[in-house]
């Protein structure tokens, strides 16, 4: 294939930029989604990016293993887990869009409905996950838009009282040290606590909300994401319905719909990459 | 395009399989590095784990790209326009990130600033001008 075209290159290029030919070898619609996804890319890097410098402009910002440690079942203290899974079911999902786009190209109908319905069981599956772990974070930890419960100490010091969770009276913490403002029918228990070292050393103090902006940033940026996984499911599901009635077929382009929702699909897995990095990984 | 069915299923198992190990990988990297497996016997600086953890989350998207989104196979230029823009990005992070170390930085001034005693001036004045500053200070 390499070697026609280079064979043809000269009589090719004249035509190619005229409008008639497809210049990238590839048709409107693939190369469109393209164009679509870069420029949601700098949507979501722009997101992102503001994440990071709100972040390293803060004194302190909630421990990422300390804010995502719940798990489904009651359980606590299992750093990144939840979390962990939730992009395994998205990569997951990925793969099977792989395989659908690969059965379309041999023009396999029942392979493409079949890996798509995979896919789609995925995108719900994922979106059921963040469903989860957002009520988690609104109802049981009173994470808000503009109040932010989980923070890090910004000094050393010990407790003067406990929370009955995870902290005791006379427990010590260092600078970095996570924690959680509890929240037990309506109204935040700050605990007490004696700085033990530095300029305050001596000081008796409450423990303080971590920056405002952590709630915004999460469920704006998470929740973008979800919503594109939510229109992927949708496009998906008309896709696979399209497929399943045999509307493809007759096109004989090798399921070129099925390639384009693919795109789109493995742009939300890359996307989570970043998330996943940005929020949980650092 | 030039592969056959069964090479192409081969390379998706082979490509979700790395993914899967690298993403395993990171995880398991991020908690021994915070100390939260291992025992605290793996921990390291932050930036390492960063430095890390962008580099493994740039071959994943490389791999998502290339072999799943079939960037691989898409002729050069289809792949320099949509890839070549990226680059603005570069530019953005740095930019951003040196903002916003500022912003810290003149938080920490503000800080400073408000915690300094302030003294009263000793310099002798005329009669008249302390009178001004007075009633100034009343109102």
């Amino acid at each position: 294939m390499a070697e026609t075209l280079t064979h043809n290159h000269d009589e090719v290029d004249e035509k190619l930029w005229d409008g008639g030919a497809q210049p990238f070898k590839v048709s409107y619609g693939k190369l469109m989604m393209w164009y679509f996804l870069l420029s949601d890319a700098f949507t979501f890097a722009g997101f992102l990016i503001a994440y990071g410098t709100l972040r390293v402009s803060m004194p302190t910002w909630p421990v990422p293993d300390h804010v995502f440690s719940a798990f489904p079942g009651g359980l606590h203290h299992k750093p990144l887990y939840f979390v962990t899974l939730m992009t395994f079911i998205l990569l997951f999902s990925s793969f099977t869009m792989v395989r659908a786009v690969q059965e379309g190209h041999r023009e396999n109908k029942n392979g493409v409905v079949f890996w798509m319905i995979l896919t789609i069981i995925g995108g719900l599956g994922f979106v059921g996950s963040q469903a989860w772990e957002w009520s988690t974070m609104i109802v049981e930890e009173h994470v808000g838009l503009t109040t932010n419960p989980f923070s890090a100490h910004t000094e050393a010091g010990i407790y003067l009282e406990g929370d009955g969770h995870d902290i005791k009276e006379g427990d010590t913490f260092v600078p970095g040290s996570p924690y959680l403002i509890h929240n037990h029918g309506g109204g935040f228990h700050h605990l007490k606590y004696k700085v033990t070292e530095g300029a305050d050393s001596g000081l008796v103090k409450q423990q303080a909300f971590g920056p405002k902006q952590f709630g915004a940033l999460f469920f704006f940026i998470t929740g973008f994401h979800g919503f594109h996984v939510i229109s992927g499911i949708l496009f998906l599901i008309i896709i696979c319905v399209n497929s399943a009635t045999g509307l493809y077929v007759a096109r004989k382009n090798g399921y070129e719909m099925v390639e384009k929702i693919g795109l789109y699909w493995h742009f939300v897995d890359l996307v989570w990459v970043f998330v996943f990095l940005v929020f949980y990984l650092v | 395009m030039g592969h056959s069915y069964e090479q192409s299923k081969k390379t998706a198992y082979k490509i979700i399989s790395i993914l899967g190990i690298m993403t395993i990988s990171e995880v398991l990297f991020a908690l021994a590095g915070k100390g939260h497996i291992m025992g605290g016997s793996l921990m390291m600086p932050g930036y390492v784990i960063a430095a890390v953890m962008i580099i493994m989350s740039i071959v994943k998207a490389y791999l998502i790209v290339y072999e799943f989104m079939h960037m691989k196979y898409e002729i050069p230029g289809l792949a320099k326009t949509v890839l070549l823009p990226l680059g603005l990005l570069i530019w953005a992070v740095v930019a951003f990130f040196y903002e916003g170390n500022d912003w810290k930085q003149r938080r920490n001034l503000i800080i400073n600033k408000n915690n300094q005693t302030i003294e009263t001036m000793a310099t002798p004045q005329p009669q008249g001008a302390v009178k001004e500053i007075q009633t100034k200070k009343i109102h």
